[in-house]
């Protein structure tokens, strides 16, 4: 029955969509992050979980596709290309200490787990990269973006972007298991396809703005969204990852275009990003999650020290003082939206252990959650340890 | 590459007294700040679409902000005013020291003043009272010598020379026409 099944899948996508918008203002109710909450609605309604949705899986899961896609194009917009060029030179000791403090519990333990080389690297991934998106809010929530710290903290956000750019497509080319030297020519390929794009933008990115840019909304939105899902799949076809290929569109749009963009394309990022949380905690099943909990719990423990280690270490080169330090450090503990698509991209190819499905949605919602937390208290944390008063709040 | 702060950051220097450091925030803007003699920093912030957060640092803490007020175009011209004016005032009352009897005032043109978008020339200000309008200061910048036919709106304030009788009168001509 075509009309039964049709009432039912808007039936359960109104439950699912409805149930989110009430963990969306739980959320803000108690100031945190969404996203935690919206992989424990997956968890619920997948598979294993309290209600089992069928009929929806083939609009949830391409919808779940377009939810990164305009994840990585929105942050594509928040950049341009010389920004990230300054951003690189300035950074990238920063950035390399970042990787390897953050990265290396992550592929240790998918070592010592016994789940060999790839699930390291996607593990590796997972630890290391920080959620951009978590961060800007708290940095914007605690009224932190004048503080001398945060242009520390963003120039790390910054390369650590720049370096999914390049991570994506390996991944990508990791995960299909081709042989060392097909895969080394896929990376390479998709490395000089990046640096052209980048170059490209810097130099003619007025013209992509000029051809994608419109007065109308409608129309403004049509051509964004299209060429977005276009450049996606072309690069999807050419393996470098769709989500790599909307976030150089994103880069090559600049100005008034990438402003009216943002605020365009928000709502619909908004709406597919939350499928996209879903959709991942869907495909975990709940079952599999208390016996790598206590792995999840002690990853997120030494995660959150390596990056406030990270964060401490590049603001004291900065000359930021203690209390700086502290809070460059602790801003950067939220991992969220990236290490979820790591993990998505590793679970969809099926090359890796599928406990580790649920080792990284434990993780991420521990440290999604722990991360604004931390921002919060790290100052009067450090106030009380060093036993200087807290400051007078201003008249 | 050494990462100290002269590699990040860009300094303008006003007059050569102050040292305005320049800082891009990636997807936000760029910081524009200085440090105070008590060693907190003020400064702006100018976002990327437009808007301006003026932000001033902790006494104890300058790394940390005690206040980010995010200002209007509007409010930040207005403020600008409030600062750069008597500045301004002060510097042309000491050229005139050497000349008794001549004065330097701030006149606002305020909202009901009757020659809100009317030009200097329809208040006929020298042949009525004697007093020079030498500068106007609208939007946080100064507009020197501004000819007859400059329109004046609410808002500006007006640098006027003249004798302590002629500016009571002018004050007078610009309120009440």
């Amino acid at each position: 029955m075509e009309a039964d099944n049709t009432a039912l899948s808007l039936i359960q996508l109104g439950a699912v969509f409805f149930s989110l918008g009430v963990l969306g203002r739980l959320a803000q109710r108690v100031g945190m992050s969404p996203i935690p909450l919206y992989l424990l609605g997956g968890l619920a309604f997948g598979n294993g979980g309290v209600i089992e949705l069928g009929n929806i899986e083939e609009f949830t899961h391409l919808a779940a596709e377009i939810g990164v896609v305009l994840l990585l194009l929105m942050l594509g917009l928040e950049y341009t290309a010389t920004e990230l060029f300054t951003g690189l030179q300035r950074s990238w000791l920063a950035g390399l200490v970042d990787i390897v403090l953050n990265a290396t519990p992550g592929a240790a333990l998918a070592l010592l787990l016994g789940w060999g080389p790839t699930a390291a690297f996607v593990m590796g991934g997972i630890t290391y990269i920080s959620s951009s998106g978590i961060i800007a809010k708290i940095l914007n929530d605690l009224g932190r973006t004048g503080n001398r710290e945060t242009p520390v903290v963003l120039s790390i956000l910054v390369f650590e972007d720049l370096v999914m750019a390049a991570y994506l497509p390996t991944l990508t080319a990791v995960l299909g298991g081709i042989s060392l030297l097909a895969g080394l020519r896929a990376v390479g390929i998709s490395l000089f396809v990046v640096t052209v794009v980048l170059v490209v933008a810097m130099r003619y990115g007025r013209y992509v703005s000029a051809v994608l840019f419109s007065e109308d909304r409608e129309i403004f939105l049509l051509k964004l969204l299209g060429s977005a899902l276009l450049v996606a799949g072309v690069a999807a076809a050419m393996q470098v990852s769709a989500a790599v290929g909307a976030f150089l569109l994103g880069i090559a749009i600049a100005g008034p275009a990438a402003r009216s963009a943002t605020r365009v394309l928000e709502p619909l990022r908004d709406l597919f990003a939350a499928i996209f949380f879903v959709v991942f905690g869907l495909n975990t099943d709940p079952r599999d999650i208390p016996p790598v909990l206590a792995f999840a719990v002690v990853l997120a423990v030494v995660t959150t020290i390596t990056k406030v280690a990270t964060g401490w270490w590049a603001a004291r080169r900065q000359g930021i003082g203690p209390l700086g330090r502290a809070r460059a450090g602790a801003s950067l503990i939220a991992r969220g939206e990236f290490s979820i698509i790591i993990a998505g991209l590793a679970v969809s190819a099926g090359a890796v252990e599928a406990r580790l499905a649920a080792l990284a949605t434990t993780y991420v919602l521990i440290m999604a959650a722990l991360g604004p937390i931390a921002a919060r208290v790290v100052e009067p944390a450090v106030r009380a340890i060093r036993g200087t008063p807290a400051p007078k709040p201003a008249q | 590459m050494p990462l100290t702060a002269p590699a990040r950051t860009r300094h303008l220097s006003y007059g050569g007294r102050v040292n305005v450091e320049v800082t891009p925030l990636p997807g936000i803007g760029v910081r524009k700040d200085f440090a105070l003699r008590t060693g907190q920093r003020i400064g702006v912030i100018n976002h990327r679409d437009g808007a301006i957060e003026l932000i001033i640092s902790r006494a104890d803490d300058p790394d940390a902000c005690v206040a980010s007020i995010p200002l209007t175009v509007d409010e930040s011209a207005t403020l600008g005013n409030l600062l750069g004016a008597p500045q301004l005032v002060a510097q042309l009352t000491e050229e005139h020291k050497d000349l008794p009897g001549i004065q330097t005032k701030q006149l606002p043109i305020e909202d009901n003043s009757p020659y809100d978008g009317r030009t200097l020339g329809d208040t006929q200000m020298r042949t009525r009272t004697s007093v020079s309008v030498v500068a106007v200061m609208r939007a946080g910048q100064v507009h020197p010598s501004p000819g007859p036919d400059y329109t004046f709106t609410s808002g500006d304030l007006l640098v006027a020379v003249g004798t302590s009788e002629g500016l009571g009168a002018a004050a007078k001509v610009l309120k009440n026409g």
